[in-house]
């Protein structure tokens, strides 16, 4: 299909929306009634036809106006991307991967032409047709990393990987779930999930580092994360928490269903070929409650979960203070019937609300 | 005795040791405040097994607060060479000299503040010492370096938690949440959700 191309903000008066195409396709994260942590690791190898599955790397309709809110974000604070100097080849194998996928996926859409070295990158949604030397940064405006992720949705990260670890050594984070890239570049993979609670002690972050590193190439992994967001903010970072922690208190009983977001996060794992570093995509997907409960049985689970979620996880999140809230407005769509299994909609199957 | 047993944290909190003579060609000693008094210490250590360890050393002390404590007592440890600073900004022209010609075998002790170890940590790590040949030892004030995440200033020696930042005025509270590459820890404003509402601060560790 065609995407039609929204023009909205993520910023002031928070014009995103999601088309009944973009609700239908949410990437619901819980596949039962609760959720608990877990190294929740799948091959990345496509999935439904539509789904955010289906693509390497997922282009919808909020494409072109997250790649503005992306620019304003960098104008205003260009340490959201920093490239430790070691990290320069795994942006060119990022800028490949790409190029290559997304060329391959949306020939429509984008155009890669290469001759040895010289290649030349059509973007038709961005207005972009660039030729340059691959390999030689003086051809480009900017660094590999940031030239490609100016115009890939979703925050990158990208691992080196040495010394038994994963280092955080370069990364493109402007849409992130409250970390701080410039804090944290040149940690190791347990140092910058260290303010994360529980999972250290459940053995969670071993697992998933044995996991990562042995991730190949040609054999990408993801997975799903989730919190929550008043206000379709994509720009939920530390840096700016001063300004936009205040709209968290701004919730009511009245602007819930269209104020408060699930906020989830797509992320997946690729081996990169010359560096072998692990590029991690975060791709971040927001839907309003009010739209979310249109699905019925996502409507009687997220209710479910996030009653029975544990006050340390709900507090990390930073919902802990509109939890009850948020329970007022979810009962009203759980009416208690049992939900089908997995993650999917199942809207031909699942009955209706029944009150 | 000035060691204090810091509780147990998250996984990027630095932890610290208790220094040991280490065989090695050439010995960097970098130290503040009360962390002459861990230098005092090793070099009792080694008094007993390697008298050469002093003859090899390089001692660089910043008195800070303790002024002329403990300066006589490191000089007549006879180091190969010794030197006392006023500041941590003042001494590092010599560490980077003294760190470009470091070889093989270099073995490093830090000692005394959080501060100073992490910023003499950082260098040692941009100048590519092996993390291996580095001891660092905790000695005298709690107080720590912390970098404001909103403007990235940095507020040295900051012993109350919330405290101001230096640099934009934001009450912060103080994580342990730890940068190595910043030598710092992260402070987050502490009165977003609710602008005016900030908790007394309170002495960190007390």
């Amino acid at each position: 299909m065609t995407i039609q191309f929204n023009d909205e903000t993520f910023r002031d008066d928070y014009s995103f929306r999601n088309s009944p195409w973009a609700i239908k396709r949410f990437p619901f994260p819980f596949h039962e009634d609760s959720y608990m942590y877990s190294v929740n690791m799948e091959q990345h190898r496509g999935g439904p036809a539509g789904s955010v599955f289906e693509k390497r790397f997922d282009v919808d309709e909020h494409y072109i106006s997250e790649m503005r809110d992306r620019a304003i974000v960098l104008a205003e604070d260009p340490l959201r991307c920093q490239s430790l100097p070691h990290m320069t080849l795994a942006g060119w194998d990022l800028l490949e991967l790409i190029m290559v996928s997304k060329s391959e996926d949306y020939p429509d859409l984008f155009q890669l032409y290469r001759d040895g070295n010289r290649w030349r990158w059509v973007n038709k949604p961005l207005g972009i047709d660039d030729s340059f030397t691959f390999m030689d940064e003086t051809t480009l405006p900017h660094g590999p990393m940031e030239y490609i992720t100016r115009q890939t949705q979703g925050d990158f990260a990208v691992l080196d990987q040495r010394d038994d670890n994963l280092w955080m050594d370069a990364g493109m984070i402007t849409t992130q779930a409250d970390w701080s890239l410039d804090f944290d570049i040149g940690m190791n993979f347990f140092e910058w999930h260290a303010p994360v609670p529980l999972a250290h002690e459940m053995g969670i972050f071993k697992r998933a580092l044995k996991f990562l590193m042995n991730v190949q190439q040609g054999a990408p992994a993801r997975r799903l994360n989730w919190t929550m967001t008043v206000n379709p903010l994509l720009d939920t970072s530390p840096e700016n928490y001063h300004k936009w922690g205040i709209q968290k208190t701004e919730l009511t009983a009245e602007n819930i269903g269209a104020k408060q977001h699930l906020r989830v996060e797509l992320q997946t794992f690729y081996r990169l070929p010359r560096s072998n570093a692990l590029v991690f995509p975060i791709r971040c997907y927001l839907i309003a409650f009010q739209d979310l409960v249109t699905m019925p049985k996502w409507g009687r689970r997220l209710h479910r979960v996030i009653r029975d979620l544990p006050e340390e996880l709900a507090t990390y999140k930073g919902f802990i203070a509109n939890r009850p809230l948020m329970l007022e407005y979810l009962s009203r769509f759980d009416d208690g019937l049992p939900t089908s299994p997995g993650v999917w909609a199942d809207l031909e199957t699942e009955p209706p609300l029944q009150k | 005795m000035s060691k204090f047993q810091f509780p147990q944290s998250i996984a990027s909190r630095p932890v610290y040791g208790t220094l040991a003579p280490r065989p090695g060609k050439a010995h960097l000693m970098m130290a503040d405040a009360e962390g002459a008094e861990a230098l005092l210490d090793l070099a009792a250590q080694a008094g007993a097994r390697d008298s050469g360890l002093m003859a090899k050393a390089h001692i660089l002390y910043l008195p800070r607060q303790t002024g002329e404590a403990f300066v006589d007592r490191l000089r007549a440890l006879n180091p190969a060479q010794f030197y006392v600073g006023p500041s941590f900004d003042a001494a590092l022209p010599r560490l980077r000299r003294v760190l470009s010609d470091a070889h093989m075998g270099l073995q490093v002790y830090l000692a005394g503040t959080e501060g100073l170890i992490g910023r003499a940590a950082a260098e040692l790590a941009a100048a590519g010492i092996p993390v291996g040949s580095v001891q660092t030892e905790h000695r005298g004030s709690v107080a720590r370096r912390m970098q404001c995440v909103h403007c990235k200033g940095i507020t040295e020696d900051v012993i109350t938690d919330p405290f101001v930042c230096a640099h934009c005025g934001l009450n912060l509270f103080v994580r342990d949440h730890y940068s190595r590459r910043l030598a710092a820890f992260q402070g987050v404003c502490i009165d977003a959700e609710d602008p005016g509402n900030v908790p007394e601060p309170v002495e960190l560790y007390r």
